[in-house]
């Protein structure tokens, strides 16, 4: 959704009164904490992974050594879910991985129509907007449009690629390897893989 | 089912609006939401396509006007009361206020990087079970709607494709979502040309694929 209901919200409270998603919330976490159905200790590990060990950095690691070992890349296209558990990323919602890799003629894009399935265990949780109508609609029937408004310009000859997400397959988008990286290590290769170019809303940052 | 969720092709919802530097979180009860989400999930009592279905079956209005983590939230309540671990009456008041149906198992702090780093695959032996179609088939998929949970789009019904790749033998979400057990099938990648999906209003060059069990595939 694109109205500032769902871009600001409005926690701390103000024409609108506070978010009643705060309350709800809270209600929610003490039932279940004195029923003893969630353990309080068990919250903060789950936060703990998603907010310091789980992202779009490992993704980009993977991208990064696909770029720069052409067996790990042919391994990836084979089998992704292996390839990606060789550096340690496994698990929910990366069970079932897919590497699809861009060139000059094929881009691709990832989106899921139907809910807000996404590769969490190489790129974490997925942004808003990933999640939002405007995008589950639109990436499937105006997919060029839709990556304008990323800011991507695709030349006319390069054909677009739109997966939809609707089963347990969970896919990363390698994006091209930008020109004049030869010389670079790993980690400088990884940090010019961004997120959103392993979804294929975006291109790796040039040099 | 024909909900709000399906909303592949679908107009009126404006730009896609990135937010730059966007935080993980955008209020702390965000990030309440996904612990307590996974963490309930833990239970082992629904399965992700139950609790799909749950998010999808919130009424339209709801749905379209609810940012994703009130969707999970609203659907969790749901899944809690229709398995009986709390009541309406608990949800409003934020307290026990009666017994609830016993949890299979309840999520240890310790257990939490096993549990996320094993996940939860949906594939399953195939035994005897040999696929339909292989790479290079064409095929046409189903005209349906069901009332139920499915994973075929409407814009993807009725349409003809190829089988792409085989993609393994997966737990049916249709089946699964509504207590009718895994019942395994054969899944396919199938791509369609997007002239193909959207006719005149397709921008050209472009294909799309999809997730197909088999039994959404016919021999066209």
């Amino acid at each position: 959704m694109t109205d500032k209901h769902h871009d600001h919200p409005h926690e701390d409270g103000h024409e609108d009164g506070p978010d009643p998603m705060v309350a709800r919330v809270a209600a929610l976490e003490a039932v279940l904490t004195e029923k003893g159905l969630v353990e309080a200790d068990a919250l903060d590990a789950i936060l703990e992974l998603y907010e310091t060990r789980i992202g779009p950095r490992n993704g980009a690691r993977v991208i990064a050594r696909a770029w720069s070992d052409p067996d790990y890349a042919d391994w990836l296209r084979r089998d992704a879910t292996a390839a990606i558990a060789d550096l340690g990323y496994t698990g929910r919602q990366g069970e079932h991985m897919r590497a699809v890799f861009n060139t000059e003629a094929m881009h691709n894009l990832v989106v899921c129509t139907l809910c807000s399935c996404y590769p969490w265990s190489v790129l974490g949780l997925p942004p808003v907007w990933y999640k939002s109508p405007p995008y589950r609609a639109r990436a499937v029937i105006a997919p060029r449009e839709v990556l304008a408004e990323f800011g991507v310009v695709l030349p006319e000859g390069t054909a677009i690629r739109v997966w939809d997400s609707t089963a347990e397959i969970r896919y990363l988008v390698v994006p091209v390897r930008p020109e004049g990286t030869d010389g670079l290590d790993a980690e400088a290769l990884a940090a010019l893989v961004t997120r959103d170019s392993m979804i294929g809303a975006g291109l790796a940052l040039a040099l | 089912m024909n909900g709000p969720q399906d909303l592949g092709g679908q107009h009126g919802f404006g730009p896609v609006a990135p937010e730059p530097d966007e935080p993980r979180f955008h209020a702390d009860w965000e990030r309440r939401a996904m612990a307590l989400t996974l963490a309930a999930g833990a239970m082992g009592t629904w399965s992700i396509d139950e609790s799909r279905h749950a998010r999808e079956s919130l009424p339209p209005a709801v749905y379209l006007r609810a940012s994703y983590y009130e969707i999970w939230i609203r659907a969790l309540e749901a899944l809690l009361v229709r398995h009986g671990f709390v009541t309406e009456a608990e949800l409003a008041e934020g307290r026990a206020l009666e017994p609830g149906a016993a949890p299979l198992r309840v999520l240890a702090a310790l257990a939490v990087p096993a549990v996320i780093s094993r996940g939860a695959p949906v594939d399953r032996a195939p035994g005897d079970v040999q696929p339909a179609f292989a790479p290079g088939d064409l095929v046409r998929t189903a005209v349906m709607h069901p009332a139920g949970h499915t994973r075929l789009p409407r814009y993807a019904r009725g349409k003809t494709g190829v089988v792409e790749a085989v993609q393994g033998f997966h737990v049916f979400p249709d089946s699964n979502a509504c207590g009718r057990g895994e019942a395994p099938q054969w899944l396919y990648s199938v791509v369609f040309e997007a002239a193909g999906i959207w006719g005149r209003d397709a921008e050209p060059g472009a294909a799309l694929s999809i997730d197909a069990w088999e039994s959404y595939l016919e021999r066209p």
